[in-house]
């Protein structure tokens, strides 16, 4: 015979210290806690809203370069250790924490082209216009030593993309003596940028205003063309997780893109700001640097609304409960309002304005011309096909 | 030699060939009578053959014979004009010699070899070149093809990917490069030292490490385990003896007490039957408790509990039948001391003690019939329900015969009533359960007696229904009671009835609640219930099928799709519908106050009618509702076009209807539902993916290399990591 007993056990209601949570019983009938659907709405929606409310990317802005900041490079090792080289051949380098110049360097004659870190960390290599390439040591010399170059030694990179001026990308391996494969755009390319989480995906930074996500292996069609930019882009990073990335134009903003959207989720602009020539997201995935034509090298959070430093258990849980929120309510009309939502300069705001209105009438026109001829003779050529003139084997 | 042979070998050819030639022949002369001409033919073939022997190449004049095509102006043949001349026809003398053989095979060498093609130009080449290499690259490049796509899906990325290990420096290292130096750590070193513990290496004592040689692992663990296991089933057995103590039911440890007196009584008997001395001695025991029982009075009535139910015992049944039950235990008890005094000379106490364990049985049995258990009384109150239903359609003649005349008794009327109010429960009930086949107008069957086929339905009614109306009823029974009125019908059922030693109370619950159910019904009667449009089967069904649709009805006995939408129809009809506006103030003009109406006139006056509106799209189409009012406010907040991932409007809906929040989730599932699909960690440096996390090492990156620039110096370990790299 079975028994049923009422059992109480204080275990299930009684706390073990004082400092544990109490143990709330709760019922989860669903006839208890009706209007999920509405209740959910409006905590989509407020969450939008204060993702609006506590936007405030902009952390702080590093000056000391005397001319126009050129090209950026992050150390391997450290985080906060910065390196910027100027179009007047000054190289800099910067702590990111305490937000000042540790040490400059007159590198070079002329511009700063390019800089790379050795990937130990140990020294870095610049590139200038007087034609030299240079390595330094990255701590600085010691007491009454002068500020010398060691020698110049090139590093190794296996498979590498180059963009020339006359508009095409070329893909080399390094280990042979002949490129792989050459793409041929509208327009010159500035910058292209591997995907750190994906080997063959790279997205080259156009003067077309685009963005163009290729796969090394078909490079006919892009993978993803990326609008927004009102002019020339300039630069591009991957963020390290892969999945966005980051591109600097001449429009005076910076911009991130999810890599599989076409359209950006984030612009950032200040009064001051002028063209971004350059632009690197650091290696912890956190933070957003530029450099423009300003001098001034400025830092970004990634996510405009995070709130940084350490967050409690119960912060995280709301912050998680509120992104999944946002996720699962932004096609809703008012939610992606308000999300979309972004306060731009008028400049860039105009320009939009303009581009939208002469794509239409290009749209427009060719539209007309498709309809007022021999059905098949006019091609329909897709988005992604239009920018890529040719590719040379 | 060799020409002889082959001159022998083709004379049997020849002849065979003759030999299949020939039933060819014999249909040619049949029809040509020719076989001369043709003999002659063959022959001359013959001939040649044999004189083609000795030359490899003689040509021969052909002779002519007969009129021919091929004779050409020079009388030579072109016969073999298909054949070419051969190089080393020239060079062949009569005899062969060995010298002749080598510039022979030179010869053929030369003719072998073609002519060198024109070498690309270099453009090409190159072209070639870089094809090549891409397709190699891209060859190597969708090795990553798995991990992006896993990572492109995975559920969550935590970043950075690899692990970090903590860097756990082994305590002797960490101490190697320390050095006591003050005098308490100096003291203590020295103790450690005097205790031969150790400071670097394996923390162990040379004891300690005595010790584990001397137990084996294997020992340790049978031990280990053993003790496991003897602890598990200590806490079994606790927890179970603690719930065991726990239950309340009187019942379950007289159940408990009973089995162990007859366990104890078995144990006896083996005892007796083994070790006699060991019996007599439990005998003892067992008398010694009955002694001390018999002292303590236990069972008379002087406790507090048997007090209190001696108070008790006059109004309440169950009181009185306990007070029996210890009295006569009482007695029992007494009257064992006199037998075992009895028997005390006598060898055979065992006996007396069996008695004693044993517990009465046949009182038990009796109070559980009568007991307050409440499965039992329900099957009771099942069971009359069904012989109530049964007896239904004997009584309905009844009705019929006395409805018309109302001067009978008040009896009949009041029998007639009941029967009336069944009738009517059972076809609302009927009718809940599945307004479908069976389901007929409830005029109809209070005119005529409960056709046959509306039996297994009636009888077939899920029974809680029954026992739910029921439990409502007895709240009620009390204060509706008319004792007077129902008794004599009562009476004569009861009569009816199978003999049977159930108690009357349920019974007389029934009753009342046939009572009531008639009042009920009478009045809350729905109007609506009538003006369905039910939709309706042809009766002519196998009964195979009626008792499926029947299950079937029963198992969804609770919701009803098609009244629900008819309800909700004509609801959504009553709503759109335009509403008269009532301007009649109470109290304008005549008296007003609490419970005073304003009167018909006046009402009918003040009313205004609104005018009829257009006919309902959905007027004539049954099964649909067409909502002719699209909420524009409403609109401003849905989602106009369905977004891109979802395939149909259900998966999206589903998606938004499924809450992720903690007031409709357990907390397990809140955390699961709302885990972020990329985890950074603030300060942790992210690294680009590695060649090392596909599966093949960087060093296949120079595999390439290797092989496009010296193709020769591919060392083995290379030729292991390529063939690898093939078979991936």
């Amino acid at each position: 015979m079975k028994v049923k007993m009422l059992s109480r056990n204080p275990d299930n209601y009684v706390r073990e210290t004082k400092l544990d949570l109490q143990r709330v019983p709760r019922n989860y009938d669903p006839a208890l806690h009706p209007f999920e659907v509405p209740r959910e709405y409006i905590r989509a929606l407020n969450a939008t809203k204060l993702e609006r409310v506590f936007a405030k990317p902009f952390l702080a802005s590093l000056d000391g370069h005397r001319d126009g900041v050129n090209c950026l490079a992050k150390h391997p090792e450290k985080l906060a250790t910065v390196l910027s080289g100027a179009c007047d051949g000054e190289v800099r380098i910067w702590n990111l924490t305490q937000r000042n110049c540790i040490r400059t360097i007159q590198a070079h004659e002329g511009f700063v082209r390019g800089i790379c870190t050795r990937f130990c960390g140990t020294s870095f290599f610049t590139v200038g216009d007087d034609k030299t390439v240079k390595q330094w040591k990255m701590d600085g010399p010691g007491y009454g030593d002068e500020e010398e170059p060691l020698h110049t030694i090139l590093g190794k990179t296996f498979l590498l993309g180059s963009c020339a001026s006359d508009r095409n990308i070329v893909l080399y391996d390094m280990r042979q003596a002949t490129p792989l494969k050459k793409v041929i755009l509208d327009m010159r390319t500035n910058t292209i940028c591997w995907n750190p989480m994906e080997a063959f995906i790279f997205t080259a930074a156009n003067e077309d205003y685009n963005l163009y996500t290729f796969d090394m292996r078909a490079l006919d069609t892009p993978v993803m063309v990326h609008m927004d930019h009102v002019s020339a882009v300039l630069d591009v990073d991957y963020s390290p997780t892969g999945k966005e990335f980051v591109s600097a134009s001449f429009d005076k903003s910076i911009r991130i893109f999810p890599v599989d959207k076409s359209r950006s989720r984030e612009v950032y602009h200040t009064k001051r700001m002028q063209h971004v020539i350059c632009v690197k997201w650091t290696s912890d995935s956190k933070y957003i640097m530029c450099g423009s034509d300003e001098m001034n090298i400025r830092l970004w959070k990634a996510n405009a609304s995070e709130k940084l430093g350490v967050l409690t258990s119960r912060e995280k849980a709301a912050k998680d409960y509120n992104q999944k929120l946002k996720e699962k309510f932004q096609h809703y009309p008012h939610i992606k309002r308000i999300a979309r939502h972004r306060h731009l300069p008028k400049s860039i705001y105009s320009q939009i304005q303009e581009q939208r209105i002469m794509k239409e009438a290009r749209r427009r026109k060719e539209v007309n011309r498709i309809k007022h001829s021999k059905p098949g003779s006019v091609p329909l050529v897709s988005e992604k096909k239009k920018h890529v003139v040719a590719v040379v084997k | 030699m060799t020409a002889n042979r082959l001159a022998e070998s083709l004379l049997a050819l020849s002849q065979q060939e003759e030999l299949a030639d020939l039933p060819k022949d014999y249909l040619l002369s049949e029809s040509e009578d020719e076989g001369d001409n043709d003999g002659e033919r063959k022959h001359q073939k013959l001939l040649e053959a044999i004189s083609s022997l000795d030359g490899k190449n003689r040509r021969k004049l052909a002779e002519r014979s007969e009129a021919s095509l091929k004779v050409s102006e020079f009388n030579v043949s072109s016969e073999g004009s298909g054949e070419k001349l051969v190089l080393a026809d020239l060079l062949e003398p009569v005899k062969t010699s060995s010298s002749l053989a080598t510039v022979k095979k030179q010869l053929s060498r030369v003719k072998s070899k073609k002519t060198v093609e024109l070498p690309l130009n270099k453009e090409e080449i190159e072209r070639i070149h870089r094809e090549v290499a891409f397709n190699k690259t891209a060859q190597v490049l969708s090795k990553w093809d798995p991990v992006v796509l896993k990572n492109r899906q995975a559920e969550q990325l935590v970043f950075p990917l690899e692990k970090e290990e903590p860097a756990i420096a082994p305590i002797e290292h960490v101490l190697s490069g320390w050095k006591a130096r003050t005098p308490l750590e100096q003291e203590i070193f020295n103790l450690l030292h005097k205790n031969k513990q150790p400071v670097t290496d394996p923390l162990l004592t040379p004891v300690e490490k005595a010790s584990l040689r001397a137990m084996s692992l294997e020992e340790a663990k049978m031990r280990r385990a053993e003790l496991q296991r003897a602890r598990a089933l200590q806490s079994y057995y606790e927890a179970k003896a603690r719930r065991e103590k726990k239950i309340k039911s009187k019942k379950y440890h007289k159940v408990v007490k009973k089995g162990k007196a007859k366990k104890a009584l078995k144990e006896f008997e083996q005892l007796r039957k083994v070790n006699p001395a060991a019996a007599l001695e439990e005998l003892e025991k067992i008398e010694k408790a009955r002694m001390m029982e018999r002292m303590s009075l236990k069972h008379q009535n002087s406790g507090k509990w048997a007090k209190s139910k001696a108070i008790m015992a006059k109004y309440d049944l169950e009181a009185r039948q306990a007070m029996q039950e210890q009295l006569s235990k009482n007695k029992e008890l007494t009257q064992k001391l006199q037998v075992a005094s009895e028997s005390e000379e006598e060898e055979g106490g065992t006996e007396d003690v069996e008695e004693l364990l044993v517990p009465d049985v046949v009182n038990e049995v009796q109070m559980n019939a009568d007991g307050p258990n409440p499965w039992m009384l329900r099957s009771c109150t099942s069971d009359t329900k069904e012989a109530a239903t049964q007896e239904d359609p004997e009584q309905l003649p009844e009705l019929e015969a006395h409805g018309v005349s109302e001067n009978s008794g008040s009896q009949e009327v009041l029998s007639e009533l009941r029967v009336l109010s069944q009738k009517l429960k059972e076809n609302h009930q009927s009718r809940k359960q599945k307004a479908s086949s069976e389901g007929t107008i409830p005029q109809v069957q209070r005119e005529e007696p409960a056709p046959e086929e509306e039996e297994p339905l009636l009888l077939q009614r899920p029974e809680r229904v029954q026992t739910l109306e029921e439990l409502e009823e007895l709240g009620k029974e009390e204060c509706f009671q008319n004792k007077e009125l129902p008794r004599p019908v009562l009476e004569g059922q009861q009569s009816e009835r199978t003999p049977n030693n159930r108690p009357d109370a349920p019974k007389e619950k029934k009753k009342k609640e046939q009572m009531i159910d008639l009042q009920n019904l009478l009045t809350t009667q729905s109007p609506s219930v009538k003006s369905l449009a039910v939709p309706t089967i042809e009766e002519l069904e196998d009964e195979e099928e009626r008792n499926h649709r029947q299950m079937i009805k029963e198992a969804f006995a609770g919701d009803d799709v098609i009244r629900d939408f008819l309800k909700e129809k004509r609801e959504a009809v009553e709503a759109s519908k335009p509403k008269d506006v009532d301007l009649t103030l109470p109290g304008w003009g005549e008296w007003g106050g609490v419970g005073l109406k304003p009167s018909a006139k006046k009402r009918r006056r003040f009313l205004i009618k609104a005018p009829e509106g257009p006919p309902r799209k959905d007027k004539n189409l049954p099964n649909v509702i067409i909502n002719e009012k699209r909420n524009i406010h409403a609109a401003a907040h849905q989602v106009r076009v369905l977004p891109y991932p979802f395939t149909h409007h259900w998966q999206f809906e589903r998606t938004i209807q499924t809450p992720i929040g903690s007031t409709w989730n357990t907390q397990r599932a809140f955390q699961k539902l709302t885990t972020p699909k990329v985890v950074t960690k603030p300060g942790h440096i992210i690294n680009p993916i590695k060649a090392e996390d596909v599966g093949y090492r960087s060093s296949s990156r120079s595999d390439l290399s290797v092989i496009q620039r010296n193709p020769k110096r591919i060392t083995t370990r290379h030729k292991k990591q390529l063939k690898k790299c093939s078979v991936d």
